[in-house]
């Protein structure tokens, strides 16, 4: 009884809105660049390592620029970068490209490891100082709103960033004739060529996307979050992300739904102090969730027709 | 103005109309094939030429060029006249050519409309998808051309027919004046056949001109002003339809003269051999599929399974196999209940089966044409010590006699039987089945992508079985392979057999019972 009432504590307070929200706004860009990807027909299990990846960077370049924006762009290019191999390797080359999304995230840790080792006589890169760090924005006379002003307007910048994007690509995907043509691409890359639509074009700019999206979320993960980067620190975010896109049906705004389910049980994973449960029981619970999301609740889940499969023009 | 731009085209009655395309010395290669080789094709504006030949003869290969699929490795092509560099489908679009694929590309998901205009969308307010305009649009061209269709329909939920309706506006949207229809009649009923044609005569009143690949003879005869056939890339000739017929097509096609008509002699059917009470039997996904359905099946007759794909046939052919178990009713196999026994027992009992889906089920792709000869008797005796050892030498023998008895062309029986071609691997299914001389044969699509040649060799083979005493269930999407060989024919619609017909009963009847319509009077008599 005593937990129920704690868990009830928990669930009326803002900051825990605040922390969950935050965290589904992290997950979702990751997962919406899954979504365009896949929605274009190449299978990306590959944000984890491009996370990673930017989130070495961020720091890296906030550390020298002291500037988070600039931290921003080199995070996404950092991220782009892995996207392209992955593009290439898949598109291009044709192969199998879970192998290959399997060799980025490997490839991410080893690379980040190493390099943070390297760059840092073996100490680990210090803390981000406040002129490199992603500010926290809060919206004038909305943040004052009891609540809801401390959960919606009262977050770092990359939030506002991440919902905006849901926003937008939700609209390019189904309403606009790029969408339609991203979305024909990976259901019958044929029936598009044949249309005179490029299909590589599609496909790579959708990659390289789901490259710079995650490679924000390494930013703000790594500049906007901790302010230091620790080896491996995504720690399977780009999976349970992955999760969010299944989960979500390869929408945007499934996606990001799933993303808030991911997110609440990071920030009860963060309730340690208040909820009287060992610590490593909660900090299981996304990772549980992520698992029974998987294996039941989504029930049918269809992905794009080609999703996976390389195009060769002309058959055979 | 416009008496003048009309003024400009060359149109004069009696005067020579430019060639709507003029394919010049295409050659196109592979490592070990020549699919083109020095290919030269004339299109006459406003005609529908039909382009037949054997699979493998090339026809695809050269509309894929002609589309911008593929990339010549010489030769020129000629358009209205001027001359045409294709480097990709959308070059071909802008030259006014369109191509209505035999597998469709169409996007299942997507509308009907957004299917029609995809790669040539309307937009507003910069790159909005303006789905008022696409209804609009796609109005004013099925009442142009008089193909009716909802444009927010869901493609994948439409009938074949109308999907190809889908295909044709597609092509027509894009402003095509050269419609190239790669075997578009492979899929349809008798009457969606009817009605596509009723639409192309209607769309070269319009002023279109049409290619129509295809290897149904009939076909040509019927809808073609001139013929071009292709033999193993080269073009052996073009001719007028008026001035051909189905024979000499045929043996342009083969290179050599093919017996169209099965010879046979009247049916002597014996005792039934294949008895199946009130079977119903649900697909794997456990919709059902057959139902209740009764029939006899007799020593030395052939019975046709004719009807629509999809209406129960496959599961009909899969229960009797033993490879689906029914969900009620009884089959009988002689006097032996065979309704609960497997596969290997139903075998055992004196079944046969030549599978619908020779690469899925009939072999296995990457074992040898011997190994493939014993599936299903490789516990024998005669090939297998104690059932555990196999003998290759007596295996390989075997396999030899086989290939030699049924002219597979292969070069050993060693040969992986992915490495022959479609028609040669049903040679290699039909031999296995037929050597053991079976009492009842399941016969599924037998020559379905199966050139010309073939086909005869095994129509010939079952109807000597048939005369051996065999009873023999024909089950085919090909009305005319139905009608030449079978004895009676049974129609198969929503799972039900719609009535059993002699096997010179009309063929708009057969179409009609094929569709549901026709009433379902049987004909006792036809047995």
């Amino acid at each position: 009884m005593a937990i129920l009432s704690q868990l009830l504590q928990v669930l009326v307070s803002g900051d825990f809105w605040q922390l969950a929200l935050r965290d589904g706004a992290l997950l979702a860009l990751p997962a919406l660049g899954g979504v365009l990807s896949e929605r274009s027909g190449v299978t990306n299990i590959a944000m984890e390592g491009m996370m990673l990846t930017g989130a070495f960077f961020s720091v890296v370049a906030a550390l020298s620029f002291h500037n988070p924006w600039m931290a921003v762009i080199v995070a996404m290019l950092a991220g782009g970068a892995m996207a392209l191999i992955h593009a290439f390797i898949s598109i291009r080359f044709r192969a199998d490209q879970i192998i290959s999304g399997f060799a980025i995230n490997i490839a991410a840790v080893g690379l980040t490891t190493f390099l943070n080792a390297k760059l840092s006589n073996f100490r680990g890169l210090q803390q981000v100082d406040p002129s490199g760090r992603l500010p926290t924005i809060n919206v004038p006379l909305l943040d004052n709103i009891p609540f809801l002003g401390q959960v919606f307007f009262q977050q770092n910048i990359i939030v506002y960033v991440s919902l905006a994007l849901l926003a937008i690509a939700n609209l390019v995907l189904f309403r606009t004739r790029l969408g339609l043509r991203l979305r024909a691409v990976g259901e019958h890359p044929e029936a598009a060529d044949t249309a005179g639509i490029n299909v590589y074009r599609l496909r790579y700019g959708a990659v390289i996307m789901s490259g710079l999206l995650s490679g924000l979320a390494g930013a703000f993960l790594a500049i906007g979050i901790a302010n230091i980067f620790n080896d491996n620190m995504t720690s399977g975010r780009g999976y349970i992300a992955l999760a969010a896109m299944i989960f979500g049906k390869w929408t945007p705004w499934g996606a990001f739904v799933a993303c808030m389910i991911f997110g609440v049980g990071d920030a009860l994973a963060a309730s340690t102090g208040v909820i009287n449960v060992p610590q490593y029981f909660l900090q299981m619970v996304p990772y549980v969730l992520a698992l029974v999301v998987l294996a039941g609740l989504v029930g049918r889940s269809t992905p794009p027709a080609a999703d996976g499969i390389p195009y060769t023009p002309g058959g055979e | 103005m416009s008496t003048e731009v009309r003024a400009d085209r060359p149109a004069a009655p009696g005067g020579e109309a430019p060639y709507a395309i003029e394919m010049r010395h295409i050659r196109k290669a592979w490592p070990g094939v020549v699919a083109n080789d020095d290919v030269n094709l004339t299109i006459r504006k406003g005609e529908i030429h039909a382009l037949v030949g054997e699979n493998g003869a090339g026809k695809s290969t050269l509309m894929n060029i002609l589309y911008g699929l593929l990339k010549p490795d010489a030769g020129e092509i000629l358009i209205n006249g001027q001359h045409a560099h294709i480097s990709g489908p959308r070059d071909a679009i802008v030259r006014g050519i369109g191509m209505v694929h035999q597998h469709f590309m169409l996007i299942p998901v997507f509308t009907v409309g957004e299917n029609i205009v995809l790669g040539r969308e309307p937009v507003e307010n910069g790159d909005f998808y303006d789905r008022s305009e696409v209804d609009t649009r796609i109005r004013a061209l099925s009442d142009e051309y008089g193909l009716h269709i909802n444009p927010d329909a869901r493609t994948g939920d439409l009938p074949v027919g109308l999907q190809q309706r889908v295909e044709i506006l597609k092509v027509l949207y894009r402003g095509a004046d050269i419609l190239i229809l790669d075997e578009p009649t492979g899929v349809l009923t008798p009457q969606e056949t009817h009605d596509l044609f009723a639409v192309l005569r209607g769309l070269v009143r319009g002023g279109k001109t049409i290619i129509f690949i295809t290897h149904k003879l009939k076909e040509v005869l019927e809808i073609s002003d001139q013929v071009t056939v292709l033999r193993r890339g080269k073009v052996i000739g073009t001719v007028r339809t008026k001035d051909t017929n189905e024979e000499e097509i045929a043996r342009m096609m083969v290179g050599r003269e093919v017996l169209l008509r099965v010879d046979k002699a009247p049916a002597k059917p014996g005792a039934a051999a294949l008895r199946v009470e009130h079977l119903t039997v649900n697909t794997e996904q456990g919709l059902p599929a057959v139902r209740d359905v009764s029939l006899e099946l007799y020593a030395g007759e052939i019975l046709g399974v004719a009807g629509v794909e999809g209406n129960g046939q496959s599961e009909l052919v899969a229960a009797l196999a033993g490879m689906l178990k029914p969900r009620s009713g009884r089959i009988w196999i002689g006097d032996r209940d065979v309704t609960e026994e497997g596969a290997r027992h139903t075998r055992h009992a004196g079944l046969a089966h030549i599978p619908e889906d020779r690469r899925g089920a009939g072999l296995i792709l990457s074992f040898s044409i011997a190994e493939n000869t014993i599936f299903g008797h490789q516990r024998d005796a005669a090939f297998a010590l104690r059932g555990m050892v196999l003998r290759l030498h007596e295996i390989y023998a075997w396999a030899r006699r086989l290939i030699k008895q049924f002219d597979v062309r292969t070069p050993s029986e060693e040969t992986p039987a992915r490495a022959l071609s479609g028609g040669n691997q049903q040679k290699v299914i039909v031999a296995r089945e037929m050597a053991t001389q079976p009492k009842v044969l399941l016969a599924s699509q037998p020559t379905r992508g199966v050139d010309i040649g073939a086909i005869e060799f095994i129509h010939r083979r079952i109807v000597e079985q048939r005369d051996a005493g065999a009873a023999i269930l024909l089950v085919s999407a090909e009305l005319d392979e139905i009608r030449s060989l079978s004895d009676r024919i049974a129609v198969m619609y929503e799972g039900k057999i719609a009535s059993i017909e002699p096997p010179d009963v009309p063929e708009e009847r057969l179409g009609l019972l094929m569709t549901g319509g026709g009433g379902r009077q049987t004909h006792p008599a036809a047995s």
